[in-house]
């Protein structure tokens, strides 16, 4: 989330597309309601399905599920046609006015590709993807916004087809009610309305995810609600700590704080510093990302201590390295798995055989490996994949190890939500029997991989054998007898190692030892060790922010300063400095989140991003600090698929080709698995309805949780399949009935819901009908199989090429009265 | 202790169901083994197991669909019928915040106090056969100085907890239509509206038959009398009651 959850209520417009908060973020919708309630915002809801957020729309809007970018394009085209982009915030905060390479060229002068396309390789060349740039290297502009190269003009090009009767042609939503939504959504392109966007896994689990988002963040950036209370682009996270996962380098291409993973060419840390460290030659850019070799740097030395030192890099070779263009995302470790090229598996705190699309390949993977340990609250379907429909146990070999782990709420630690705030938890009671907390699990495994690497030597024991590991008071044998968690987020807060009697940033004194009050004040030089420089301030020296729970509210915005701790530095609202104008002023003051005091020189609310006086005055700096031309990035050419996003159908649809660009169906970009379980269809008449995934409030993810308490699957104890009414007509189909609904994939039983929630849609005169099934269901639990399977069964096996995340939201099925 | 009460407010209902579950959980009701019968509704209907329970309602027509969550429970009547008809006492309207509760120890299962509801709220445990069952407003937190479970864990404000009084003022201030201002005494849970009552499944102008208070008189004159063929008789006689 770019604001909070509390932050919901300062709307007035709330967009929910993407997302579903009344059904899996139940609480959201409470600020979402009071919005409603106290400021008469208008919620807007689109979504294939009428779903209980729907239920408290002010406006509904069906489209078919894929065809997200054809509705917001047909939006930014609006937005421009009517001039209704605020003016002011595009000039001085976007890119806009950029003049880009004249070579560069739009997918409707290339059959629907962007310049620089390369077939084979299923990727671009991003030569042409850049600015020109004037002699002292900074980007040539046309304030008049004319310039027929500058950004402004190719967003006006690019989506000029994008007309109200392509988009409803394509989205199937009716022409009045899209041209209804646009008027509500741009209405708050004035400096006194904004609009925010909630959204989650129904934009994000898409070939053209990524891309999904952008186009939003166009939109958000062309109406000036970036950085503004009430405003932003709002990812409703799918998990209590996923923020906080991925904050802690979870993901295969991110270290700690989102710094990059190395890979082998990277040989060493001045290798990683260069390519790593973005340089602007835009005097007005704070370029916050040209401080990495102080991240990198203290990451190390939080990991290694001692043993890193300058004369070796830091040890910066201990850090593993992926090859160059290898990509471990999930879906290429089933596929790797699937083909018998990964031994052992940890299933951590997961349950592939039921949350990973295509589950059918994924548990035919997991009969590859020779072992596989999970670590979980319940035996589920992947522990006991063996035993599982379909799977002959005897020619199984994996030797399958279950470690048995506390739930959240049997042990103490931090937990950072979608708002970016770790608040930190306490124990409420002891995990049952000999369950352990993870760190606990981790710690055991250490010490006996440590002890072997000890005894046996093997090949490289360095890394493992000079980790810095003091959580806790050691027994004889040197192993921390319990980890404490008080020390783990102290080392990621970060620490300093030596004294340092003059701070080169305050000028302060500090001592070996103290906690780093800010990442500010992390050095490059070995002096500062910190674990994720991100949450550099959430442990100081004055103690666990984390654990406050000040209830005051000095802005009246709600943003709660004193309620735990959100990075970066306990700013609530990011990218603020763009919620004023070029002088300091808000540009909305009813709402003001940060505010220049011109008299003392410093900002006032939230905390500014960046203590920099604003645009306008000496030392002024731009407000998109992440970036390094300081402005917001109309113009996106880090994207994988292309710098402004373009509609591509799914990797299954009804359609023959792409009606807007025909040489290319889908995503040009995303990479096509080729194991015998990856088929797929398109236009097919055997899979003639839009499948999607989702969940409900009851249920959570996989269900292993909700499925075993008996009060949640008493309200939903079985996997359905929602359809409308025409279609249930014509196949004779009963609510309540059992259906077989089929992919391409696999098949799974569900309970017909026919519902007028669901409506055919007409799209390019065909009559499209779609299914909905929930994926919190699988084999094994209930132990009747009253419950059914996971609709992962039918799901293929392919990925947003920005980020891999597979596409469950858009992919065709049958279904059969059973 | 003023009146207590409940403001029950669909608009901002978002069917998350937490209201059910924390019921369940306050009051230690064993989870029913249900089936998907087709709707997301469940389980099917109160029962001695279910006080409280979210109706899932849809409407559709030219204009689009609706999708309203819609509490069902006892709504605590200012006079109610089952206490009226109780033959024995069991059912009491407490002095003090006016809540409708239940002592089970008095109970005689006879289940006169269903056919007297208007709203077809009391249910009976033993699958049905056995002593009332149904919303007492969580009174055992509220005389604790709690709120009742499912008002404190509605994320929100759908279901509200208060006095009364201030309840009413509040709902009347932003202009709801009210439903249980006046009705049977008015009722201790008040519905904030924006449609006609009939839209939410809620009864239109419920009253109370004008039998329910002979009933009472004649049960609770047969059980005075105590002979070991009373109660048999009596719950013949509720029994007949029911048939109207």
């Amino acid at each position: 989330m770019t604001n909070q959850y509390t932050d919901l209520k300062n709307a007035d417009v709330i967009l929910i597309m993407g997302g579903n908060p009344a059904e899996n973020h139940p609480v959201a919708m409470k600020w979402i309601m009071r919005a409603k309630e106290q400021r008469g915002a208008k919620l807007v809801v689109v979504d294939p399905r009428f779903t209980r957020t729907a239920a408290k729309a002010d406006l509904y809007v069906p489209i078919r599920s894929g065809t997200d970018i054809v509705f917001l394009g047909g939006l930014i085209k609006y937005i421009i046609d009517n001039n209704l982009y605020f003016k002011d915030y595009v000039l001085n905060y976007t890119d806009a006015s950029f003049l880009v390479d004249p070579n560069f060229k739009l997918p409707d002068e290339l059959d629907g590709v962007f310049s620089g396309y390369d077939e084979k390789k299923r990727a671009y060349d991003k030569a042409t993807w850049k600015f020109q740039l004037d002699e002292n290297g900074i980007p040539k502009k046309d304030p008049t916004l004319q310039d027929p190269h500058c950004v402004f003009q190719l967003l006006r090009k690019i989506y000029s087809r994008y007309t109200l009767d392509v988009v409803s042609n394509i989205t199937g939503a009716p022409k009045d009610k899209i041209e209804e939504c646009y008027k509500i959504l741009a209405s708050t392109g004035k400096p006194d309305k904004v609009m925010t966007e909630c959204y989650a896994m129904g934009w994000t689990q898409h070939t053209v995810g990524a891309q999904n988002i952008r186009a939003m963040s166009i939109i958000q950036l062309l109406l000036g609600n970036m950085g503004m209370a009430g405003g932003g682009i709002n990812a409703l996270r799918g998990e209590s700590n996923v923020q906080g996962s991925t904050d802690a380098g979870l993901l295969f291409h991110i270290l700690t704080g989102y710094n990059p993973t190395p890979v082998a060419s990277d040989v060493d840390l001045k290798t990683y510093i260069e390519k790593y460290t973005p340089k602007t030659k835009e005097p007005k850019s704070l370029n916050w990302l040209s401080n990495r070799p102080k991240y990198i740097v203290s990451y190390l030395k939080a990991i290694y201590g001692d043993k890193a030192t300058k004369e070796n890099d830091y040890c910066y070779s201990y850090l593993p390295k992926r090859d160059d263009t290898q990509n471990c995302s999930w879906l290429m470790i089933f596929d790797q798995m699937y083909k018998g090229k990964i031994k052992g598996f940890f299933a951590w705190g997961q349950n592939p055989a039921c949350s990973g699309a295509n589950s059918n390949k994924t548990r035919q993977a997991l009969a590859k490996l020779d072992w596989l340990v999970c670590v979980n609250l319940w035996d589920n379907e992947t522990s006991s994949f063996w035993k599982g429909p379909g799977m002959d146990s005897k020619k199984i070999k994996t030797e399958v190890f279950f470690l048995p782990c506390a739930a959240s709420v049997e042990k103490e630690g931090s937990v950072t939500n979608s708002g970016r705030i770790a608040q930190w938890r306490y124990k409420a009671v002891n995990p049952p029997g000999k369950c352990m907390p993870d760190a606990e699990i981790i710690n055991e495994l250490y010490f006996r991989v440590k002890k072997l690497y000890e005894k046996e030597k093997g090949a490289f024991p360095d890394p493992i054998l000079h980790l810095t590991w003091d959580y806790g008071e050691k027994d004889k044998n040197g192993k921390i007898k319990h980890v404490d968690v008080h020390k783990v987020a102290k080392e990621i807060n970060g620490y300093f190692t030596a004294d340092v009697p003059e701070h080169p940033n305050d000028k302060k004194a500090y001592k070996k030892g103290q906690q780093v009050p800010s990442f500010a004040l992390l050095l490059d030089d070995g002096r500062t060790a910190c674990g994720n420089w991100i949450y550099c301030g959430s442990y100081t020296d004055a103690g666990n922010m984390m654990a406050r729970r000040g209830k005051e509210d000095p802005t009246g915005l709600g943003l709660f300063p004193n309620w735990a701790w959100s990075w970066p530095v306990n700013r609530r609202i990011i990218y603020n400095r763009a919620s004023v104008d070029p002088q300091g002023n808000p540009w909305d003051p009813k709402r003001a989140v940060i505010k220049w005091d011109a008299a003392n020189k410093k900002w006032v609310g939230d905390i500014a991003d960046g203590p920099q006086p604003p645009l306008a005055l000496e030392g002024g700096k731009l407000p998109f600090i992440m970036k390094p031309l300081g402005v917001g990035a109309i113009f996106g050419p880090g994207m994988a698929d292309g710098p402004f996003p373009v509609h591509y159908e799914p990797l299954e649809c009804p359609f023959q080709e792409n009606p807007l660009y025909k040489k290319h169906r889908i995503n040009p970009t995303v990479k096509l698995f080729d194991a015998d379980t990856d088929v797929f269809v398109y236009c097919d008449t055997r899979y003639p309805y839009v499948g999607t995934t989702y969940r409900v409030t009851e249920h959570w993810q996989t269900g292993v949780m909700t499925r075993h308490t008996d009060w949640l699957r008493e309200l939903e104890p079985q996997i359905f399949a929602e359809i409308d009414p025409v279609l249930a007509k014509e196949k004779g189909i009963k609510s309540g009935d059992k259906v077989i609904v089929s992919s391409a994939r696999g098949k799974l039983w569900a309970i017909a819901i026919i519902t007028p929630r669901l409506q055919p849609m007409k799209v390019l005169g065909q009559t499209i009908h779609i299914v909905g099934l929930p994926w919190h269901y699988g084999w094994k639990f209930p132990e009747d199989g009253s419950g059914g399977d996971s609709a992962n069964l039918l799901t293929p096996t392919i990925g947003d090429p920005n980020t891999m995340i597979p596409e469950s939201k858009a992919f065709m099925v049958n279904i059969e009265k059973a | 202790m003023a009146r207590k009460g409940l403001l029950i407010t669909p608009d901002i209902c978002v069917g998350c169901r937490a209201c059910q579950v924390a019921c369940k959980e306050w009051n230690q009701l064993p989870a029913t083994k249900t089936k998907n019968n087709g709707t997301h509704e469940n389980p099917p209907d109160l029962d001695g197991n279910n006080f409280n329970k979210i109706r899932f309602i849809e409407h559709a027509d030219q204009k689009g669909v609706k999708w309203l969550f819609v509490s069902q429970r006892c709504m605590h009547c200012g006079e109610p019928a089952c206490v009226q008809i109780c033959p024995v006492g069991a059912l009491i309207k407490d002095k003090d915040t006016g809540i409708v509760y239940y002592d089970k120890n008095k109970c005689i299962a006879c289940h006169a106090c269903k056919s007297a509801c208007p709203f077809d709220i009391p249910r009976y445990d033993q699958g049905g056969k056995g002593k009332i069952a149904k919303c007492h407003l969580c009174i055992d937190r509220v005389r604790a100085g709690l709120t009742p479970a499912c008002a404190k864990t509605c994320p929100t404000g759908a279901i509200r907890y208060g006095d009364r009084d201030a309840l009413l003022k509040e709902a009347k201030a932003k202009k709801y239509k009210i439903y249980g201002e006046t009705e049977l005494g008015g009722l201790g849970v008040i519905f904030a509206l924006t449609d006609s009552p009939k839209i939410y499944k809620l009864a239109e102008s419920p009253k109370i038959s004008e039998s329910v208070a002979f009933w009472g008189s004649v049960l609770r004159t047969l059980v005075g009398r105590g002979d070991s063929t009373a109660s048999t008789f009596v719950r013949y006689l509720a029994h007949k009651s029911t048939e109207k």
